[in-house]
């Protein structure tokens, strides 16, 4: 910190702008305090036209779908009229598709996370605890198209459908994994996500588990408890709503997260049951078919991404109020 | 937990310092949840090292001098490269940082400085709220205020840099502020004490002492703008072809050609892909470690 002194002392009255006690440059201050606070306006006068501008174009498609009707409608069916709605607007399928594969990642991550977490925290070497999180942390700045590509053209024939015919065999009779395995579909978009959420849930969840309180872990082990169950019984409970916070934040990117989903889940228009039937989720749709629609059609797929706002930015908004209510965190966390 | 009665009669004559932690089943469940977590880790640690592999296994033959000079032919044609793709990435990125970055320490030095009070902190919590809106949503929402909407400036580099810059920006300005928040009260104090203003105090002596950690968050926010794919296809809408002009006409970027080469059923165009994301995947890795030794060679 030593080259960060103020720069080569100089006399009060030379500074430019003019010090506390000459009048001149009185005005710099005020002026400086309103530049900045004007670019700190700016992130709510973005978020208030986002919610505005989105929602006031697609206000005609929730006026004759209904609400509800637009959000359990089960057809698809694009207009091209350029002055009204003609089509018939029903998002029910790529709803289920969002929330299929989003549950899917959360189920696989979330058990993951928490032991990647606890591993790091309590049982890694010293030495290697920081390169290990660094390495988990890196998986988070893979671009999303990047895991699509590799998760369409390497892990998806190489690793997944192997896996899929095996499951399907032996678990083929429950409604969920019940045939034909294609390939894309809902439970490849699932697994690829998992991953790709796994290293924001690890960061959170790290965090917690490493400020609990060190006292009641050693009266935990004073008593001749194992490390186990200092873990189970100590850790685990008290950093429990740190963990829902985590599985929230990562429920949030899953469900907003749109090219790697888009290459794997297969672009159908319907929905299935079975986890191994191609479908869509809410972003994915909008962005296979942005390209080739009509105004009219593009509107519509704007009242999807406005229904995909508000879930995101209820969990969102549960999840950040929680970690807030937990105190300090370091700013990687929330990135 | 407290168990310390049940220890069986055969360790009843060893010292209890000299007892491992528990006996019989519960030091077999402990042994096993060790295991259990380092194959965790192990498996967190596997779709890392296969992607780096894979990516470098199928790019690292396709790039070449030509991948960066040349224009994309066909799909179905080998060869050509992505020069209109890097093109556009580094124009939209240019224009997105100079958007995001100022603006995100602006708003940093905002909150640290001059709060906090109630605007300040529905402007942390916001910030902290936007970190979690849906890519594709930012491009829906620059969709509708500036290609169809206001005059209809149309699909292009501008509306592209926009959109980047809405992702960018809450990254740039949560790093910004733990960063500016760890500048020692000792050197604003000195700062006053020589007579400075509070703005001389915040550009001369904050900021400089803050830049290492400044330029940190801003590289990984670079990092995460170069990927974005989503927000583009919205707003810059994709092009093979080199375009120049500011707003207006559809411009291309490296994520999106990567993307529709890799879902077309072409040998030659899913190959260019695997090249797209090695240097991709290249450019992120430089500027996320690029940004870590900023960070502690100005922590030292």
């Amino acid at each position: 910190m030593s080259t960060e002194a103020p720069e080569a002392p100089q006399a009060p009255e030379d500074s430019r702008g003019g010090t506390l006690r000459s009048g001149k440059g009185r005005l710099a201050d005020p002026i400086f305090k309103w530049i900045v606070a004007t670019c700190a306006t700016i992130v709510l006068v973005i978020l208030a036209l986002m919610v505005i501008r989105t929602t006031s174009e697609a206000w005609p498609v929730f006026v004759k779908e209904g609400f509800f009707g637009f959000l359990l409608g089960e057809e698809w069916v694009s207009g091209s009229s350029r002055t009204e709605i003609t089509g018939t607007y029903g998002a029910w399928p790529f709803i289920y598709g969002t929330l299929v594969t989003s549950v899917i990642a959360i189920v696989i991550a979330l058990p993951l996370a928490i032991m990647v977490a606890v591993y790091l925290t309590h049982l890694a070497p010293r030495r290697i605890a920081k390169p290990l999180s660094y390495t988990v942390e890196l998986l988070a700045a893979v671009p999303s198209v990047i895991f699509g590509l590799w998760g369409l053209h390497w892990f998806l024939p190489n690793v997944m459908r192997p896996f899929f015919a095996w499951l399907e065999s032996v678990l083929g009779w429950l409604f969920l994994f019940e045939g034909p395995v294609r390939g894309v579909g809902y439970l490849p978009a699932g697994i690829v996500l998992a991953i790709m959420i796994l290293p924001i849930m690890t960061a959170i969840i790290r965090e917690v588990v490493a400020v609990q309180p060190v006292e009641q872990q050693m009266a935990a082990y004073a008593l001749g408890s194992t490390r186990w169950e200092v873990v189970t019984k100590v850790i685990l409970p008290a950093s429990f709503s740190g963990i829902v916070a985590a599985a929230m934040l990562g429920l949030g990117r899953a469900l907003g997260e749109t090219i790697a989903v888009l290459m794997l889940i297969g672009g159908a228009q319907s929905w299935g049951v079975s986890l191994f039937s191609p479908g869509s989720s809410m972003a994915s749709h909008i962005a296979a078919t942005f390209g080739e629609s009509s105004p009219e059609s593009r509107i519509a797929l704007m009242a999807i991404g406005v229904a995909l706002f508000l879930v995101t930015m209820i969990v969102n908004i549960l999840a950040r109020v929680v970690v807030w209510r937990l105190g300090q965190f370091t700013g990687d966390a929330a990135v | 937990m407290s168990t310390a009665t049940t220890t069986p009669p055969s360790a009843r004559h060893t010292p209890l310092s000299q007892r491992p932690p528990g006996t019989g089943l519960r030091r077999f469940k402990d042994r096993s949840a060790s295991v259990m977590l380092t194959a965790a880790m192990i498996v967190a640690m596997i779709p890392l090292v296969l992607i780096i592999f894979e990516v470098t296994r199928r790019g690292i033959g396709v790039v070449n001098l030509d991948f960066f000079t040349q224009t994309e032919p066909p799909p179905r044609r080998e060869g050509g490269g992505y020069a209109a793709g890097f093109f556009g990435t580094l124009y939209i990125m240019a224009l997105s940082v100079l958007m995001s970055i100022p603006f995100g320490i602006a708003t940093a030095v905002y909150v640290v400085e001059y709060g906090p009070n109630r605007m300040t902190s529905a402007i942390r919590f916001f910030t902290d709220v936007m970190t979690g809106i849906p890519s594709i949503f930012v491009g829906l929402f620059v969709y509708g205020l500036l290609v169809i909407g206001w005059g209809g400036m149309g699909f292009g580099t501008f509306a592209g840099a926009v959109a980047i810059a809405v992702m960018m920006l809450p990254i740039v300005t949560r790093s910004a502020e733990e960063m500016l928040r760890l500048v020692p009260d000792e050197m604003r104090n000195a700062s006053y004490g020589l007579g400075a203003r509070k703005w001389q105090t915040i550009m001369h002596t904050v900021l400089p002492a803050a830049a290492p950690g400044l330029a940190t968050g801003s590289m990984l926010a670079v990092a995460r703008g170069i990927g974005e794919t989503a927000p583009l296809l919205l707003t810059a809408f994709g092009s093979g072809l080199l375009v120049t002009s500011f707003q207006g006409e559809a411009q291309g970027a490296v994520p999106m050609q990567l993307y529709r080469g890799a879902t077309q059923p072409f040998e030659g165009g899913v190959d260019r892909a695997w090249g797209a994301a090695l240097c991709l995947f290249a450019l992120v890795l430089l500027f996320t470690v690029l940004a870590r030794w900023v960070g502690s060679r100005g922590s030292r």
